[in-house]
């Protein structure tokens, strides 16, 4: 097509892109996340670093699964799983916006031949029981990146702020390939021979089945009876930490396992999802259950802040 | 005379705020100034904005304020001047004052003699009361919604400030705010113009020196170029307008800096979707003009507003993105508005049931169910008193009035709620009334929206929010202070312009009724709603509404008349007389009353003096005459016809003593100011009316 490059970058080039641009800004590099998220801000490298006043900065691709999103592979622009390159910057700098510019040159998209807007767009979960104000980033009329200053997290408020820049990976490789369907995608391209391979040969299975499993037979007793026992153990453990608040022991409390505690915070919020997607979740019981999900994650925020504070990291 | 200049640097700042932010911080700066009298009569103050900056710029501002003398008043001229010389308190004075103890004088003050000196005060520069005041000037500007951004959170604004330009000509006022001292440098558009400063030699020179950045700051200009552009390139298509859209242009006036227009095709395959989602999509989810012909109907293109100028390669990247963009969204519609015909309209009653009305109260389904009857007992006052309509389609417009709620094609664009019911109960045949009650029963959704066009649309939506505002009040969810989370003001303000407008003879209270078990909330509520449509929309004044509402329960549109009657007629001398002599009767008749006397049974013919005779003939003219124009709702001619009784009435008063101690006079007496009083009501109740 007329004035794209001749050779976009495939989807792990993309990815390569922005993880070497943010490396050499002073950012960490994380792999993603291990446990099922709906979003990169719900990994702890987002959700648990935001928190206290410690300086972090550090960018991660976060696949993220949305049971309810899933098409069976059938729709061309929406995935179950998508990734998301996550990146944390906190405090912000004053230039972070033309930091942000800086890398959208750095994954090949020449600003002088397109059309860029910061529009209103403020973040906000419920379940997280965090809220942001911020941008979604339009480029060409495509929402391309999500934009928030943090200011509040697991119910905390926080200092300092923190900016999460968060980029579609699947929606900006298709737009720099123009390519009509996600499927089409150029994973990678052989160096040597050109052989390349797309997104579908590596995910539209994936999608498929998942879409099944989620909408077709996930059990609903059992993913209940999931819910109910992480949201125990995951309840207890925040009821464990309470009660060592008054503890001078900071060995004993650096060491009580609240990390584990947000795994199974966020397993219940997966769990959430799943039911959501089979359709077992009435409007009426919907927001019981979110404010269930948004007990335990703001009891953990509450509980890490302040076993941070005591075992003296901050 | 110095120009002066500020400038705050932003991030992007959301662009439904900025205007009022503007206009705002202009008048701030204008007040800091004009209180500090640093402002020549013949200063002129511009504001400027665009997503990245608000800026105010002030010409003929006065560098130094001029001094002045001020008159001081000290202790008692007695503690002052003891023993023929100031005494040592008048000394102490003298020194506060500034002056020497010889330029210490008496002065008279209605509450006595004091000592008093006259005061030479200094002007302070320009310079030092910027300075010290346009800190405080940004800090409290109003935003809907802030944020934080710094460390230590030391101040909330609409977004991270980044640059700060504040000038006195060329010289620069560096006061600080959020982290930043204010210097003479702006800076210029994201990409057309780079990262790099744009130094500003003077406060005069903003406006151009930021054209050459690519920064146009007026948003006048940047709506009168959009305006044009939008304009040359739809010429570009042959028998194109663009469709108006003064909303839209606002937007997009504040998300850019340096506008230009650019026109997209999407394929003509779309052109089957309903223009309603064609255009939804377009305008809210893309922000793009829609092109129709003189018809209205639309050409398979669109008009997109860039935030910056590209070359002709870069255009056609750019139209190829949104282009794509559009597509998919197009394509998604097709195939939610393909998907939805799987299930017809009266098959999606039953699954109404699975959405949630309220928790409380039950599903859509219960709703619609509730709506039905109060339908019912609204066509049958509507029928009997000859309203013609069609009831078979009306009843089946509510059962199916919110089973679009279930349609995939809703639940991607809620904002098209009922428009897309009402489509497809068109192209299932289900006729075109039951479509058009569909399609505009959420109508009118703000002040400025007109009313539904039938009256079986008005009917469904009188049904459906008279339905939903009892049943919240029912469960407590009643609107107090700035709490309305389901917007039942809104609904409430809904149904009384429907009734005003729409001529239907319903009232208020029949309507309210209908709805059920007597809400002793709603009745209140919706009278409320009423006299804030009196006073908002139709602008009468409180006491013209107090005095209508207070007699009689018409329907709306009769209160209305009556209101503007009233307002029509209140000011000439004979109502204002009339008007006052209402009052005056009505204490009379409530004192007899009070003291026991009864007058029902006197006898005419006991009144014989001339004023009295007058005056019982020109009430029993008025019963006849104002009684024919209360039928005729003539009510200008009727009270016009009461204020003509003034002179009698007046010679009435003036002559005739009621409370006469001779009893049945008295008795004939009372009797024929009460014929007065309730040939003159009906209409309004005059003592209301303030008279000024």
């Amino acid at each position: 097509m007329s004035g794209q490059l001749t050779n976009p970058l495939t989807f792990q080039e993309l990815l390569f892109r922005l993880q070497t641009f943010w490396a050499s800004r002073g950012c960490v590099l994380q792999q993603p996340y291990d446990v099922e998220v709906g979003a990169g801000t719900m990994a702890p490298e987002t959700f648990l670093r935001v928190l206290g006043p410690r300086r972090y900065r550090v960018g991660y691709a976060q696949p993220s699964r949305r049971p309810a999103d899933g098409r069976y592979g059938e729709n061309p622009n929406r995935l179950f799983k998508h990734t998301q390159f996550q990146l944390i910057m906190k405090p912000p700098p004053a230039d972070i916006q033309e930091l942000y510019l800086e890398s959208l040159t750095a994954i090949g998209i020449d600003l002088r031949r397109h059309d860029l807007k910061f529009e209103e767009d403020n973040w906000e979960s419920p379940t997280l029981g965090a809220w942001g104000i911020g941008w979604q980033v339009m480029l060409d009329g495509l929402e391309i990146t999500q934009f928030t200053y943090f200011q509040q997290c697991g119910g905390i408020d926080l200092d300092p702020i923190t900016a999460e820049i968060t980029y579609g990976l699947e929606r900006i490789a298709a737009f720099l390939q123009d390519v009509e369907s996600i499927y089409d995608i150029v994973w990678m391209r052989d160096p040597v021979t050109g052989a390349e391979v797309r997104y579908g040969d590596i995910r539209l299975e994936e999608e498929l089945q998942f879409s099944v499993y989620n909408f077709e037979y996930a059990d609903v007793s059992h993913l209940w009876e999931h819910l109910r026992l992480y949201e125990t153990e995951c309840q207890s453990l925040i009821d464990g930490a309470r009660v060592l608040e008054n503890s001078k022991d900071r060995m004993k409390i650096g060491r009580y396992p609240l990390l584990a505690a947000f795994d199974l915070c966020l397993k219940c919020s997966h769990l959430f999802n799943l039911l959501d997607a089979r359709g077992a979740i009435s409007v009426t019981e919907r927001v019981g259950v979110i404010a269930r999900i948004r007990a335990l994650a703001v009891g953990v925020a509450r509980a890490y802040t302040n076993q941070q504070t005591a075992a003296g990291k901050e | 005379m110095p120009d002066f200049l500020l400038e705050i640097g932003l991030e992007e700042i959301p662009a439904r705020m900025i205007l009022a932010a503007q206009q705002e911080l202009a008048t701030r700066v204008e007040m800091l100034l004009r209180e500090a009298r640093l402002l020549e009569d013949s200063a002129l103050i511009r504001s400027y904005s665009t997503p990245r900056r608000l800026a105010v710029r002030v010409t003929d501002v006065i560098t130094l304020q001029p001094d002045i003398e001020e008159e001081m008043v000290g202790p008692s001229w007695k503690i002052a001047w003891q023993q023929e010389s100031f005494s040592p308190a008048a000394a102490a004075f003298a020194r506060k004052a500034g002056v020497s103890v010889s330029q210490l004088r008496k002065v008279i003050t209605p509450k006595g003699e004091y000592v008093g000196a006259t005061v030479l005060r200094k002007g302070e520069s320009a310079q030092a009361i910027l300075m010290a005041g346009l800190t405080s000037c940004i800090g409290g500007l109003y935003w809907p919604k802030n944020m934080y951004w710094r460390a230590g959170k030391p101040e909330r604004f609409v977004r991270p400030v980044r640059w700060l330009v504040a000038l006195l000509d060329e010289e620069v006022i560096p006061f600080s705010f959020a982290g930043y001292t204010a210097a003479n440098l702006s800076y210029g558009h994201r990409i057309l113009h780079g990262p790099e400063a744009v130094t500003l030699a003077n406060a005069s020179a903003y406006e151009d020196r930021l054209k050459s950045a690519f920064v146009l700051v007026s948003p006048e200009e940047r709506r009168h170029g959009i305006r044009k552009a939008l304009d040359r390139v739809t010429r570009t298509v042959g028998g194109a307008r663009w469709r108006e859209d003064e909303e839209l242009v606002e937007t997009v006036v504040h998300l850019t800096e340096w506008p230009t227009v650019l026109l997209g095709t999407f394929e003509t395959e779309y052109l089957s979707l309903p223009q309603e989602v064609l255009v939804t999509v377009m305008r809210d989810h893309q922000k793009y003009f829609a092109l129709e012909d003189s018809n209205g109907e639309l050409f398979p293109h669109f008009l997109t507003v860039l935030n910056t100028e590209v070359d002709a390669e870069g255009q056609s990247i750019i139209r190829h993105g949104n282009e794509r963009v559009l597509r998919s969204r197009f394509k998604d519609a097709q195939f939610f508005w393909n998907a939805d015909q799987k299930s017809m309209l009266t098959e999606r009653v039953e699954m109404l049931r699975n959405v949630t009305f309220q928790k409380d109260l039950g599903s859509y389904h219960w709703k619609t169910e509730q709506n039905l009857t109060i339908a019912e007992t609204v066509s049958k006052i509507l029928a009997d008193r000859g309203k013609v309509f069609d009831k078979s389609a009306l009843l089946q417009a509510v059962l199916l009035a919110k089973t679009d709620l279930t349609a995939e094609l809703v639940k991607e664009f809620t904002e098209l709620q009922g428009i897309v019911g009402g489509l497809y109960a068109r192209t299932q045949g289900l006729g075109e009334t039951v479509a058009q009650a569909i399609y505009s029963q959420y109508m009118p959704a703000s002040m400025e929206d007109a009313i539904p066009m039938t009256i079986e649309a008005q009917i469904l939506g009188l049904v459906d929010r008279i339905q939903t505002i009892a049943s919240m009040f029912s469960i407590g969810n009643i609107p107090s202070g700035s709490r309305d989370p389901f917007a039942l003001r809104r609904a409430g303000n809904a149904i009384i312009r429907i009734l005003a407008e729409s001529q239907m003879p319903l009232r208020l209270e029949e309507l309210i009724a209908a709805a059920g078990q007597a809400q002793d909330h709603v009745a209140p509520f919706l009278r409320e709603r009423l006299s804030f449509y009196l006073r908002e929309t139709r602008q009468f004044s409180y006491d013209v509404i107090a005095a209508v509402l207070a007699t009689g329960d018409g329907d709306i549109p009769d209160i209305c008349a009556r209101c503007e009657a009233l307002t029509t007629v209140r000011g000439s001398a004979n109502f204002m007389a009339v008007a006052a002599a209402y009052k005056r009767i009505r204490n009379i008749l409530d004192q007899a009353k009070e003291s026991g006397m009864d007058w029902s049974s006197e006898e005419k013919a006991l009144l014989r003096e001339p004023e009295e005779i007058a005056l019982t003939e020109a009430v029993s003219r008025l019963s006849a005459e104002s009684d024919v124009l209360r039928q005729k709702r003539a009510y200008q001619q009727a009270l016009e016809s009461i204020a003509g009784i003034a002179p009698e009435v007046d010679a009435f008063f003036t002559k005739i003593m009621v409370m006469t101690t001779e009893r049945p006079l008295r008795a004939a007496r009372l009797q024929l100011i009460e014929t007065l009083l309730s040939s003159i009501s009906g209409i309004a109740d005059f003592s209301e009316i303030v008279i000024a």
